[in-house]
């Protein structure tokens, strides 16, 4: 799909910079003259809102590095020195912060979208396992970068966190006390952190370079799960008509964005992270950031540690081998009834989950006599569910589910009427 | 026309679920835990998107903490300075000078390598009544917790600071109160801390009546802003941010259809 160039130096200058460094053609073909299937929908622009989000909190957070002090008895202050002394220091904060936010909360949507129009199939493989990368580094770097104002939340999420390796089986308190460079969590542990921090979201940037140049190998993939087959027919140009509904979807993302910032900075943090650490006195709950909920009820369904260490870990590590694991060749949920309906089943499964997570083990839901139906129960079914979805319902659905008949090209799926879906989509 | 109205209704639903999903997870970690009572909700001036502090509760405020809460508790990050900077109490240079020169400072080495005491300046922060934490475990039993961000680091903020400050009641007949004293909004309702405001207590120039409701509420206001300084200006900022998006987000949306409409 990314076919010949055709890009034409226009002056002296660039005819001569184009035969020793071709970067003008390579912007042109990657983001000008790049062919766009013309259906996409704006569940497509959150690729675009990724790359701001990743762009702003690089910026805000270099901004923030310059003010903070990496160490146990100033990082606290130092935080609110940046919120109070440093000149619009409360502003580049509480970007960053709830920058990470908006980060996940497009990085699900950007992955929902994947997995209702079946983005990671054939030939797309490559493409969506460096999206999962991404999407792993992205939670590494939220987790270091949690720790660093040093607060209570801060402190405890990083001890259980670093825990969980000690469950591993022989090496398990080695490597800990290598993690924490010492014997707790610490000035060591707090000072690398920072460290990485720094650097990982320099590693997403590079892989975001492979992911995008991946996905004009292949070409994007569309709400018809059709390839392209007369690009003058199905396509349009990336720029203009890509760049300003990306652009649109954007403003529109920053309008949530700015809502955040503004007038409920603080929403979604837990306030315990304004109270210094205090590794003397363990906070009554310890709860991670909303996006990493999910993970943490898988973690503490399981009634053994490596257990729910292990399916934690594999929650993830099943999104990796997800194109081969799907059966069906038929992409679009669109022409999937059955597999549409158990998407959003997923969808509930994972909110529930994340729900689950934020909710103290034992409280009952459904009260049975003196004990009942509690949180725990609940974590342990929905945990069950999220995996037979992958491994029994993907596998078995593309053999049972008959699909509905596919549009004939990309052009025919837009042209009013034809559409399979106009009243579910 | 209709299909650029079609695909603007279809990024409705998309901010829909996405307030639903931001709901879901961030109002209710496991907060209503047993013993715990939903505090009192109050009306506050800084509430909204017009929201600021009121000049009067906060100076109201800033002699409760002074006079009552000061004996015990720090409030390290909050400065003399910050008492005449714009968005808060706002006193004028003369008064911030001469409540900063109240106090005094241990300040050194001079040239002969000998520290010295001095009157207070703006730059000094709030006087801590202890040394340190241990000291004031040591003398009250529990270290008093700093006040700078305490509205900011208690599950339900202002609101619950005021809650408990008026939550002190008699302990219910069948609770053991084991040590200290009962509150019913602090989490396990027994609290160390005395109850620390009676009527009258502190004397008010302006007028206003000072219960114990009314001091509460001042130095619970007074605290809000210790925590969230920059409150007023960013208020300020998000109206002026949100204005801009939502206008160039309709530029952006005419410019689109008039882009796209070749293709449809």
């Amino acid at each position: 799909m990314s076919g010949e160039s055709t890009y034409t130096p226009a002056n002296g200058f660039t005819r001569w910079l184009d035969a020793r460094l071709p970067i003008l053609r390579l912007v042109n073909d990657s983001f000008v003259d790049y062919p766009t299937p013309k259906n996409l929908n704006y569940w497509w622009t959150f690729g675009a809102i990724l790359s701001l989000c990743l762009a702003v909190q690089i910026v805000t957070g270099i901004v923030l590095a310059m003010h903070y002090v990496p160490t146990t008895e100033l990082a606290f202050a130092s935080v609110e020195h940046i919120m109070r002394d440093v000149n619009y220091g409360w502003l580049i904060r509480y970007v960053h912060a709830n920058g990470a936010s908006m980060f996940f909360i497009a990085v699900y949507i950007h992955m929902f979208r994947g997995l209702y129009y079946g983005s990671y199939k054939a030939p797309r493989e490559v493409l969506w396992i460096l999206g999962v990368l991404i999407y792993l580094l992205m939670m590494a770097t939220a987790f270091f970068g949690y720790v660093l104002p040093w607060g209570q939340m801060s402190f405890w999420g990083a001890t259980v966190i670093t825990n969980l390796f000690g469950a591993i089986p022989v090496v398990g308190e080695a490597l800990r006390t290598w993690l924490w460079g010492g014997f707790s969590v610490g000035d060591p542990t707090l000072n690398r952190f920072f460290s990485l921090h720094y650097l990982f979201p320099f590693l997403i940037a590079g892989v975001v370079v492979l992911h995008v140049w991946a996905l004009h190998v292949t070409g994007q993939g569309n709400p018809a799960g059709i390839e392209v087959k007369d690009p003058k027919k199905d396509t349009v140009p990336f720029t203009p008509y890509a760049t300003i509904k990306d652009g649109f979807g954007m403003v529109l993302f920053l309008i949530l964005f700015a809502y955040f910032v503004f007038y409920n900075p603080n929403g979604l943090g837990e306030p315990d992270n304004y109270e210094i650490a205090n590794p003397l006195k363990t906070p009554a709950h310890i709860v991670p950031e909303w996006y990493l909920l999910p993970f943490y009820a898988i973690l503490r369904a399981v009634p053994d540690k490596l257990g729910g260490v292990i399916l934690m870990f594999g929650a993830i590590a099943i999104l990796f081998v997800l194109p081969w694991l799907d059966t069906s060749k038929v992409r679009s949920a669109r022409f999937r009834p059955l597999y549409k309906q158990f998407f959003w089943i997923f969808v509930a499964v994972c909110l529930g989950l994340g729900y689950c997570g934020g909710q103290t083990p034992d409280k009952i839901l459904i009260h049975v006599g003196d004990g009942g139906f509690d949180v725990t129960d609940l974590s342990r079914i929905l945990t069950i569910y999220y995996f037979a979805h992958f491994i029994v319902l993907l596998p078995v659905l593309g053999l049972v589910e008959k699909p509905k008949p596919l549009p004939a090209s990309i052009a025919d799926s837009v042209l009013p009427g034809t559409r399979q879906d106009q009243a579910t989509s | 026309m209709k299909t650029a109205m079609k695909s603007i209704s279809r990024a409705v639903p998309l901010a829909a679920i996405a307030a639903i999903g931001f709901s879901l997870f961030s109002g209710m970690p496991a907060k209503a835990a047993e013993g715990e009572v939903a505090p009192i909700d109050l009306q506050w001036s800084f509430e909204g998107v017009f929201g600021t502090y009121d000049r009067d509760a906060l100076r109201r405020g800033y002699k409760v903490y002074k006079e009552v809460c000061a004996v015990c508790h720090s409030m390290q990050f909050v400065h003399f300075r910050n008492l005449g900077e714009p968005g808060g109490p706002e006193f004028s240079e003369g008064q911030v000078k001469a409540l900063a020169a109240e106090i005094t400072v241990e300040d050194g080495p001079d040239a002969n390598g000998d520290m010295f005491e001095r009157p207070g300046e703006g730059k000094d922060p709030f006087p801590s009544p202890y040394p340190n934490p241990e000291a004031a475990a040591a003398s009250l039993g529990a270290a008093p917790p700093d006040l700078s961000l305490l509205a900011k680091s208690r599950a339900g903020g202002v609101d619950y600071l005021y809650s408990v400050l008026v939550g002190y009641e008699e302990a219910p007949e069948d609770f053991e109160l084991t040590t200290g004293y009962y509150n019913k909004y602090f989490p396990g309702h027994m609290i160390a801390m005395p109850p620390p405001l009676s009527d009258g207590q502190v004397d008010y120039e302006d007028g206003t009546p000072n219960t114990v409701e009314q001091m509460s509420r001042d130095v619970s206001h007074f605290m809000m802003w210790a925590a969230e300084p920059k409150l007023e200006q960013r208020h300020r900022m998000g109206f002026q941010v949100l204005i801009y998006l939502v206008l160039l987000s309709g530029i952006l949306y005419f410019a689109m259809r008039k882009v796209w409409a070749d293709q449809h």
